[in-house]
């Protein structure tokens, strides 16, 4: 009769090795992880400035450089790049390297989630120049108007900011600030117009307190 | 050898159309339909999985002997997450406007139950060469399965496949495709479509034993 | 408040995990087949969820900021090890919880919607607040999703329907219908 092989010991593996090779894995993870975001840094920050600047380029038009300014103890300061949490708007100087006007973000629930846009102002004609939707999760087809339709979008362009920006029925507008909604998307093309009065009503009052010369053009 | 080439061909094939993991098996599926409104989309998503679930049979077979039973499925999942981690690094840094689109699904990539279950099954069982060959033909199911759903939603959903327009303007397209419920939907068809042909196939094969077994 | 608010319903209806974002299928097509069972875990994973966020907007806080390419793995081992925990911890206080909902807590470590909570909550900018009333409206809508998939699956069960559309197929399919009948809730809250 053939004996059985003899069986290899079966010994429980000690803690010790159980959290070295846990260890072990982190470690290596952890190399590989940083090697490889190192590596594409510098790429994507680039293309991130790159498409910062594209949107700021298309909602100011004329503008060469821009500034980021951040809003910090009651002043408008001005800062290489802006924190997370810190509220900040752009500020767009055209060829001859005087202000332009600035580019301001506005966030705010649209029809189906959160609208994020970008649009330039122009303070001392009070008007809104531009609007560029930057994130948005509305209805295809109808929603999604808001930056598909051109004609929706050249609203933004000259628009007045007095007294307040309202959008009205498509085909009624009559004054310089008022905005045609979309037919079949009239809460998104609303909460385009909200999240834009929201906007002016937090950054005005700070806008009024700059003073021009304040900001020499150093890019 | 001509056997092992043999087993190696049917452990890829078997991915692609027995054990179709998302077909048959029904693993994987959580955040990849979110991400297949569109075939571009699906390809994306499908070839990340593909790196990430090769890359970690690769690493899991090759490991094995020396990963304690106690402690390897977290150790799976370190290495899930590393190839995870760098794929979504490298798609932001080459592809970023398909990075965006994707968005916060390739990180979910990780949750993958197909990924961890291969790893599980197979990749930590088997030989090196065996658990890569697996890994390609489940991936290929995958990439074959989110390709088919992808392509779907967005002919009926835009009436273009690869931004391509297939239809004259005045096509009036689903828009319902490529919202979530046409997500739903479409695997679910796809599903009972898969059923079906398995069955007829599985009839077909019943009557060839039978009429064997008849002496035909 | 009204922010809050927002958030708190759109996790829960409007944009809703499961039916709108695809996330905790494995459970949702899985586990729901009693409306008992599907309670409980949608109970359990909100209880998850909320820990999760806490954790996250900690990770996100204090530690990321000097590795923010870590997040990924962070937020894995914090999910694991917080499971694994309750697990412990239900336990030893309540041998009757445990054995309820015991089988379903590694269940909930591999369910793609905690760690996409974690995930969106960090890519959305939520603070502590504002992360755990998402994770309360996104773990209370999961719970609503997976319990009404279990009512309709039990009242299907009575039902004739045919032997090859039975199984997942038919589940996606009332999913569909459900993810379709949640979209209604899109423009709950348009202000004018």
């Amino acid at each position: 009769m053939k004996t059985a092989p003899p069986t290899v010991s079966n010994a429980e593996p000690s803690s010790a090795r159980l959290i070295a090779t846990l260890g072990l894995a982190g470690l290596l993870s952890g190399l590989i992880i940083v090697t490889v975001f190192e590596a594409t840094l510098p790429t994507i920050t680039a293309h991130k400035a790159e498409m910062l600047r594209q949107a700021v380029f298309k909602v100011l038009p004329g503008t060469v450089s821009l500034q980021p300014l951040t809003y910090k103890d009651g002043q408008l300061v001005p800062v290489d790049k802006a924190e997370k949490d810190e509220e900040s708007i752009l500020a767009g100087y055209g060829a001859d390297g005087r202000l332009i006007g600035y580019a301001i973000p506005g966030a705010g629930p649209g029809f189906q989630d959160i609208i994020r846009l970008l649009y330039g102002y122009l303070p001392e004609e009070r008007r809104v120049v531009g609007m560029e939707i930057l994130e948005s999760r509305e209805t295809p087809g109808l929603g999604d108007k808001i930056y598909k339709d051109a004609n929706f979008v050249a609203n933004f362009d000259a628009l007045s900011i007095d007294p307040q920006i309202v959008a009205v029925k498509k085909g009624t507008k009559t004054a310089a600030h008022q905005v045609d909604a979309i037919t079949g998307a009239t809460i998104s093309s609303k909460a385009v117009v909200r999240i834009i009065n929201e906007a002016n009503t937090r950054w005005l009052p700070r806008l009024n307190k700059v003073i021009d010369e304040g900001f020499k053009q150093s890019r | 050898m001509p056997k092992s080439k043999q087993d190696a061909y049917q452990e890829f094939i078997k991915g692609l159309w027995r054990d179709n993991p998302v077909f048959v098996q029904v693993l994987g599926m959580c955040p990849m339909l979110a991400v297949t409104n569109s075939a571009e989309n699906a390809l994306a998503m499908g070839g990340a999985t593909f790196f990430v679930l090769v890359a970690s049979s690769f690493f899991v077979a090759s490991l094995q002997r020396w990963i304690p039973k106690q402690v390897r499925i977290s150790t799976y999942i370190i290495i899930i997450a590393t190839f995870v981690t760098v794929t979504d690094f490298t798609l932001e840094a080459l592809v970023p406007r398909l990075h965006k689109e994707l968005g916060a699904f390739i990180p979910l990539i990780v949750a993958n139950c197909m990924i961890l279950g291969r790893q599980e099954a197979f990749a930590s069982r088997n030989s090196v060469r065996l658990a890569v060959v697996d890994a390609l033909g489940m991936a290929s199911g995958f990439l074959f399965a989110l390709l088919a759903l992808g392509s779907v939603r967005e002919i009926l959903g835009e009436g273009r496949l690869l931004g391509m327009d297939l239809f004259s303007p005045d096509f009036e397209p689903w828009v319902i495709m490529i919202l979530p419920p046409g997500g739903f939907l479409t695997l679910g068809l796809l599903l009972l479509f898969f059923n079906w042909l398995r069955e007829r196939k599985e009839r077909l094969v019943e009557r060839l034993d039978a009429w064997e077994a008849q002496g035909q | 408040m009204r922010e809050l608010l927002w958030i708190f319903v759109s996790a829960l209806l409007i944009n809703n995990f499961v039916l709108a974002y695809f996330l905790g299928l494995c459970p949702f097509l899985g586990v729901s087949q009693r409306l008992e069972t599907a309670f409980r875990l949608g109970l359990a994973t909100v209880f998850v969820m909320l820990i999760t966020a806490l954790c996250a907007w900690f990770l996100n806080t204090y530690i990321l900021i000097y590795a923010p390419y870590l997040r990924l793995i962070s937020f894995i081992v914090v999910i694991a090890s917080t499971v694994q925990f309750i697990e412990m911890v239900i336990k030893k206080l309540s041998p009757a919880l445990f054995k309820a909902l015991g089988i379903f807590l590694p269940l909930i470590t591999t369910n793609c919607a905690i760690l996409g909570l974690a995930i969106f909550s960090t890519n959305k900018g939520y603070g502590l607040v504002e992360g755990l009333i998402y994770a309360l409206g996104a773990g209370l809508g999961f719970t609503l999703a997976l319990v009404l998939m279990a009512g309709l699956r039990q009242e299907s069960e009575l039902a004739p329907v045919p032997r090859l559309i039975r199984g997942t197929a038919m589940n996606l399919i009332i999913a569909g219908i459900l993810s379709m009948a949640f979209m209604g809730f899109a423009g709950l809250f348009s202000a004018s």
